[in-house]
């Protein structure tokens, strides 16, 4: 019994329906491990891209080097980094926050990388005008560089979110009961690891290829308006 | 004799070791139109985009309007490099049309016009609005105002860009080769305009082109410019039918030749 709900060992079929809703509690922890590092990973990482693009060596270096560290570094060590670490110096977050967090800060050092190769792909004809009609930086890399380096971006982000999903069980080491944890659990507890590995590995799946139809429909739904995409 | 708007003292823009402007004297009166010719690599473009501040200069003084450019006085009234808000200060003067027009391809077209005079002069919206479409009315294309840029043409995006450098109400326009990178059918239209502009109003006007003919019409004087200096400048009726220079006469024949 997992969650007050009851497994039935009578046969392999009953035995996966029976603990089929138990997976999907996990899966929604999965899920929302998933949008949390995923928002996180989109908005440090833009921070990141636009503290790299920054003229002045002193911004752009110290935030290419934690964006080096954090891509260089096993997630996993990040991870009891901040889950053993931090309590040390007073800052507990929750299992999942720490587990969401790690997930997206190591994934805002690739999305940097993405909005750096979006942004850097917006000719620059276009800083240009922006800096002969006298608009401020700011102002330009909000409503010029940024609109047409998104439209650029979305097929790399994808990639991330679906690698996001796919990285969510390492926080079971961090007792986040994600899917794959609450899968190991019931097979700790009955004994059979076949039906609920096999079944996690299938909702896997499905939730993968969901999540890549989905960013393909974003990205043909996205108006393109004469951005040239190459 | 008027004080010149323009004034290029000694200046030197380097890339590299590559001396594009070598120690060029410039100067160009108010409401003058100043075309500049010459070779590829001679530095004419150059001259536009550092007025444009988008290249900083190696040496020399730049003045505009009566200010220096590149520099500003500190306290003991010396030179020093200016900063962003002198050059901000200074470019308020200055318009550019660009060679490729650099439209803001996810925005409508009266947005292009509207955005920098909102958001760099504080003009209201509503206001900013009326004045963009008065200047589509003046280049011809009231009716396009609500599309994208890549629903025109060519020769459209560019009355477009004309119409947002003028937005700005600047004191000096450059060209930067407006007709270089348009279909033959679609120059004479942005030509017009800029013709226009020239005959209609008091602004200083500064223009690369390689359109002799039409440099010969709407110009008062022509600069030759060649190895980042200016080699021979007189009125048009003067530089093209009399050069003194052989590398001028060189220069028009072979550009006469490949039209």
């Amino acid at each position: 019994m997992l969650f007050g709900i009851a497994w039935d060992t009578s046969s392999g079929w009953a035995f996966a329906i029976s603990i089929l809703p138990i997976l999907l509690r996990g899966l929604v922890v999965t899920i929302q491990a998933t949008v949390v590092g995923f928002f996180i990973a989109l908005v440090v990482g833009l921070v990141w891209a636009a503290l790299k693009a920054a003229p002045l060596r002193i911004v752009s270096w110290p935030a290419a080097i934690v964006t080096e560290f954090l891509r260089d570094t096993p997630l996993l060590i990040q991870l009891f980094f901040l889950y053993y670490v931090l309590p040390e110096y007073g800052i507990v977050l929750p299992a999942f926050m720490t587990g969401a967090l790690a997930l997206g800060l190591q994934y805002s050092a690739y999305t940097s990388e993405v909005y750096r190769a979006g942004i850097e792909a917006v000719p620059r004809g276009q800083h240009e005008a922006a800096r002969a009609l006298n608009l401020k930086g700011m102002r330009t890399f909000t409503h010029i560089v940024l609109p047409q380096a998104v439209p650029r971006i979305i097929p790399a982000m994808g990639n991330y979110l679906v690698s996001i999903m796919k990285d969510v069980p390492l926080l079971s080491v961090v007792t986040v009961l994600e899917m794959l944890n609450v899968a190991r659990i019931i097979g700790d507890r009955t004994f059979n690891y076949l039906i609920p590995l096999s079944m996690v590995g299938g909702i896997y799946l499905i939730m993968t290829l969901i999540a890549s139809a989905g960013v393909r429909f974003l990205d043909m739904r996205l108006p393109k308006r004469g951005i040239p995409l190459k | 004799m008027t004080e010149p708007i323009i004034k290029f003292d000694k200046v030197v823009k380097r890339f590299d070791s590559f001396v594009v402007l070598d120690e060029l004297d410039f100067e160009v009166r108010p409401g003058e139109k100043v075309t500049i010719i010459g070779p590829s690599g001679s530095g004419k473009s150059t001259v536009l985009r550092v007025l444009m501040t988008l290249e900083p200069i190696s040496e020399g003084v730049v003045y505009v309007d009566g200010d220096t450019l590149w520099h500003e006085k500190d306290a003991n009234g010396r030179l020093r490099p200016a900063g962003e808000g002198h050059l901000r200060r200074m470019r308020e003067k200055l318009g550019m049309v660009f060679q490729q027009f650099n439209l803001f391809p996810h925005m409508t077209v009266r947005r292009n016009i509207t955005e920098a005079p909102t958001q760099v002069l504080g003009i209201p919206r509503a206001e900013a609005r009326e004045r963009a479409d008065d200047l589509l009315d003046m280049v011809g294309l009231r009716e396009h105002a609500d599309k994208y840029p890549h629903q025109l043409s060519g020769g459209q995006q560019q009355r477009v860009g004309i119409a947002r450098a003028l937005a700005m109400r600047p004191k000096i326009m450059l060209f930067d080769e407006p007709t270089s990178a348009l279909d033959p059918e679609l120059v004479g239209e942005v030509l017009n305009v800029i013709r226009r502009l020239a005959e209609e109003h008091d602004l200083t006007m500064l223009l690369v082109t390689h359109e002799m003919n039409f440099a010969q019409q709407i110009s008062d004087r022509v600069c030759f410019f060649d190895r980042g200096k200016v080699l021979e400048q007189a009125p048009p009726e003067e530089l093209f039918t009399d050069p003194k220079q052989e590398r001028t006469r060189a220069f028009l024949k072979a550009v006469l030749e490949s039209n």
